[in-house]
């Protein structure tokens, strides 16, 4: 066995010990557990890359926990669309941290840092957890432990983020039950929890409408956490009150697991065939998504607010990877458009919700109106805002144009039109709102802002722990914009492709 | 043929922003880059035309896309060749006079001016020199969005509202063009421009080829066609030497642009002929040529008569395009450098009315001429060219989109013929009142008073490029095949149309 088919265990079993310990250490010092958990993940990090390569050279990794056989024992099964999404989901984690170090020392009391750490640590745990592991039953167990420490995180800032963070309790609660009745019935079914199994078994009980049940209740379950419009009611709030690194982390890593969780569904636990002559809910999705993604557009266009702005444009975000996902049924070109608008969006959207918690640290701004002339006062942060609100607009050479060309590309292929119009009209809604924001940052002539909040910390510049994280994230924005219209990203999309038995390759 | 000389010449606009950045508190190092870029840009442009002439392409392929057949890359051929050599040559002189405009008139955000202006250019020059449609649209985009903070330069409220019609327009407009363009690959699997037209359109059903036609004409908008004109005419808030270079130049041609190379190197003459689509696109043409000429002859304000000037003569290029001849084609190439040339000297022109006496109203010129000869002098002639007068260069083209429009024969060609005509004779209606008014009308304030007029010509940075440009506008006439512009023209042409 060699060495790297251990690194994925090794990932979630440290993250988890690492929590734990962090609460321990935090009694020693305080700054500890800060330090503890960007080290490991940085470790994490490498680690990943190292399964990245394993798969794109050797092929999938299969670990079998304990050593017990697949349909009996837990396995962890990594393919190239899990070993991208764990290199993006650490990547973000650490830049998170990194970013949190500055910014939660603004918005969270002093005594509450050790246990914030060590709960992000846990959430992160829970997302590594549901990115490698190929059991259902398992997938559940992460997805409670990342769902449930987000419920914290989101109320650790106590006041006003209390309530959005009760409703998200119950949303998330409800998208959980779901998701494990699925699992249940399936189980009833076919005696097993472990996806390759579940998959071998199942295609001779399509016609059961237990199956068939089961399928649409676990793609419920998971559209309420990702916060599929008009599942997303409990979002808007949450992104708005919860701290600018949780807002931040949770649009773009933890929603990104979920559509994970989802892609695994159609095509490792389902098949195509299922989903094309069984279900037919492939072209529902996609109208959902068509919804989702203009009516969230519309509302960001009514907020005021810059981070529940940020929120709705997240809604409409989303329909773009659900978008995808639905369309692949009919085209590989849908999942070549999710699996890259995860990316995509996850560096975006990070971006500008790290952008918001910066202005509103230094400036105490919350409201759009109110930024006249701030491109003077934090030329980098609006800078860095500017270039991920285009690629959220889908300019050429930023990531969000790549994704846009390939859902695009994806409608026309899988002779779905109306989706194109979609897609396109979306790009200009997206402008009306983020073009307000730039237009208010650099354009409008700044006059003293009466209702703007007292600014705390006054003349203090941000600390490099905050900008080099967005900044980093900008200019991803943009080196993703390239690279992804090259065919550099190919492999790893044939990869995806062929791992998820899709039958083509590009 | 191999060369890297393309993606030199993109890359210059490109370095010379990114060190503009770091110099914005030396104005003198500033501007001395943008010179600098603009000259370098423009002998790396030249450079590849003697080559193109003796009808060799020159293709340099930056990276293959993730879809078959898509590649970001260059191909210069004699087409792109003109519009490229007329973007930058322009830049030249554009950026000595800005230099001489935005310092004397004292405008603030210099240095975003500086920036902007210079990707503006790169996305104009970029559209010139790319290989296939999905190249020429990230420059599109480049272009738009690099010529809003050009737009709303002033900032005041007005300014602002004008910069979004601006993009009210040509961000859906782009939407429109990457639309046609995703079909076109959905159709045909290539978007590389082919003289002649891509092949396998030709299958396609007609129903589908007229859905990709309007979706490029509307995708387009950057030519400025009726009734989707309205942006340019509230552009010309923006300061002069924008207006002047982009607003006449390098934003609209760029759409024009893009309108032949739909024409003649993506659905193809043929294909245009056979389903009609032909005598759609001259009928738009025709009908802006005309209605243009009617709003410009209402505006007082010179910048917005010479903005709707520039709406109808765009519609000239347009309508030599979809005449689909090689006089015509010939023509509309042709009409592409010469119409930039003059129009840039009557834009110029006004800049500098602006800066040596802050007038902008026509009403209010009365007599300008004599305080400003050179200027007005330089005006006069531009304005004589734009009608299609001899000696200046419009005259040649405008021949030759006659001679198009006589060869096409039927009663639609000789309606076209007059059109022609009788827009250049509403180019003299509006045209000639200002020049009449600038040497021939006493101003309101010197009826009764005795005594010489001063000669109070704005400044020599901007009267020398406004000089040059009309004195080329002559040269051209002379001798059209300046910088390569003439034999470029003919050598598009025979590729277009296989063979002399």
């Amino acid at each position: 066995m060699d060495l790297v088919e251990q690194f994925p265990v090794l990932i979630v079993g440290l993250s988890m010990f690492l929590a734990y310990t962090m609460l321990l250490t935090g009694y020693l010092n305080r700054r500890l557990p800060f330090f503890m958990s960007l080290a490991m993940n940085s470790f994490f990090l490498i680690l990943s890359l190292f399964i990245l390569n394993h798969v794109l050279t050797v092929g999938p990794i299969r670990y079998w926990q304990g050593g017990w056989r697949p349909p009996w024992g837990i396995e962890y099964v990594i393919d190239a669309m899990n070993a991208y999404l764990l290199v993006i989901v650490i990547s973000m984690v650490i830049l998170g941290l990194i970013y949190s170090r500055g910014n939660v020392r603004h918005e969270i009391e002093e005594r509450k840092h050790v246990t914030f750490y060590t709960l992000v640590q846990l959430m992160a745990a829970g997302l590594y957890g549901i990115t490698v592991t190929g059991d259902l039953f398992n997938m559940f167990i992460w997805l409670e432990i990342a769902s449930l420490t987000a419920y914290a995180l989101i109320a650790v800032a106590g006041g006003r983020a209390l309530r959005p963070a009760y409703n998200y309790v119950i949303m998330g609660s409800i998208g959980a039950c779901l998701y494990i009745f699925g699992v249940c019935w399936l189980y009833s079914v076919t005696g097993t929890l472990n996806f390759a199994d579940m998959r071998l078994l199942l295609p001779l009980v399509y016609d059961n409408k237990a199956v068939q049940m089961a399928f649409a209740m676990i793609v419920v379950g998971v559209m309420i956490k990702a916060y599929i419009f008009p599942l997303h009611l409990w979002q808007p709030d949450v992104y708005t009150y919860a701290p600018s690194t949780i807002s931040s982390m949770m649009a773009s890593v933890h929603v990104k697991v979920m559509f994970y969780i989802l892609i695994r569904m159609f095509y490792s636990v389902f098949t195509l065939e299922f989903i094309r002559h069984y279900i037919g809910l492939d072209l529902l999705i996609c109208w959902v998504a068509a919804i989702a993604i203009l009516a969230g557009s519309i509302w960001a266009i009514k907020q005021r607010n810059l981070k529940r702005m940020l929120a709705y444009s997240s809604v409409s975000q989303m329909g773009y990877i659900l978008l995808g996902v639905g369309l692949s049924p009919l085209s590989p070109w849908g999942l070549v458009g999710a699996a890259a608008h995860i990316l995509n969006h996850a560096i975006g959207k990070g971006c500008l919700f790290m952008c918001a918690g910066a202005i509103s640290q230094q400036e105490g701004l919350k409201d759009i109106r109110d930024f006249g002339g701030l491109g003077k006062k934090m030329p980098h942060v609006c800078a860095a805002f500017t270039i991920a609100a285009l690629s959220m607009i889908g300019i050429p050479l930023t990531a969000g144009f790549t994704s846009k060309l390939f859902l695009i590309y994806a409608s026309l292929d899988a002779a779905q039109y109306p989706f194109v119009a979609v897609l396109l009209l979306s790009g200009l809604l997206n402008l009306v709102y983020f073009w307000r924001v730039i237009d208010q940052m650099y354009f409008v002539k700044h006059k003293e802002t009466e209702n703007a909040i007292e600014v705390k910390e006054k003349g203090k510049s941000l600390p490099l722990s905050m900008v080099a994280p967005i900044l980093i994230l900008a200019s991803l924005c943009i080196i993703m914009g390239i690279v992804w219209l090259t065919d550099i990203p190919l492999p790893l999309i044939n990869h995806i492709l062929s791992n998820l038995r899709m039958g083509v390759t590009l | 043929m191999e060369l890297m000389t393309p993606l030199f010449a993109i890359l210059c606009p490109a370095i010379a922003a990114a060190l503009i950045l770091p110099s914005r508190n030396h104005p003198n190092i500033r501007e001395a880059w943008t010179i600098a870029g603009s000259v370098a840009m423009f002998l790396l442009v030249l450079s590849m035309a003697p080559l193109i002439v003796k009808g060799e392409t020159i293709e340099f392929t930056l990276f293959q896309s993730m879809f078959k057949n898509i590649y970001i890359g260059f191909k210069v051929d004699a087409f792109g060749e003109i519009f490229a050599i007329t973007a930058s040559s322009l830049w030249i002189l554009v950026s000595i006079y800005s230099i001489g405009y935005m310092r004397t008139l004292k405008e603030h955000a210099q240095t975003r001016y500086y920036f902007a202006f210079c990707f503006a250019i790169m996305g104009a020059v970029g559209v010139a020199l790319s290989a296939n449609l999905v190249t020429m649209f990230i420059f599109f985009e480049i272009i738009t969005v690099s010529t809003y903070p050009l737009v709303i330069h002033e900032q005041t409220p007005e300014a602002l509202r004008a910069g979004h019609k601006y993009l009210a327009y040509l961000m859906p407009a782009g939407a429109f063009l990457l639309f046609g363009i995703m079909i076109t690959y959905y159709l045909a699997g290539t978007t590389d421009f082919t003289p002649g037209g891509i092949k396998a359109l030709a299958t396609a059903s007609p129903m589908i080829i007229t859905v990709l036609f309007f979706a490029f004409l509307l995708g387009f908008m950057k030519a400025a066609w009726m009734p989707f004109h309205s942006w340019l005419p509230t552009a010309m808030i923006a300061p002069s030497p924008v207006s002047a270079l982009l607003h006449a130049v390098a934003v609209v041609k760029a759409g024009v642009f893009g309108i032949v190379r739909i024409v003649g190197y993506v659905i193809g003459m043929d294909l245009m002929q056979e389903l009609g689509l032909w005598l759609i696109l001259a009928g738009i043409a025709g009908f802006t040529m005309i209605v243009a000429s009617f709003f410009a002859i209402s505006q007082d304000n010179l910048k917005r008569r010479l903005a709707y000037s520039t709406i109808s003569q765009l519609s000239y290029i347009i309508l030599g395009a979809a005449l689909l001849n090689k006089e015509s084609i010939q023509g509309a190439m042709l009409h592409i450098p010469f119409h930039g040339y003059m129009k840039i000297t009557l834009f110029l022109c006004a800049g500098a009315i602006l800066v040596a006496t802050g007038k902008t109203k026509i009403s209010e010129m009365a007599g300008i001429g004599r305080r400003m000869p050179v200027t007005m002098l330089a005006f006069s002639v531009a304005a004589i060219g734009m009608a299609g007068i001899p000696p200046v260069c419009g005259f040649i083209s405008k021949l030759y989109l006659c001679m198009g429009a006589w060869a096409v024969g039927s009663p639609y060609g000789m309606i076209f013929l007059a059109v022609i005509l009788i827009s250049s004779l509403l180019d003299i209606v509006y045209f000639f009142p200002i020049i009449l008014t600038a040497f021939f009308k006493k101003p309101a304030d010197e009826i009764g008073a005795i005594g010489e007029i001063k000669i109070k010509e704005a400044p020599l940075l901007v009267v020398i490029p406004l000089t040059i440009t009309a004195i080329f506008s002559l040269v051209f006439f002379i001798y059209p095949n300046m910088f390569y512009i003439f034999d470029l023209a003919k050598m598009a042409v025979s590729q277009l149309f296989g063979g002399v």
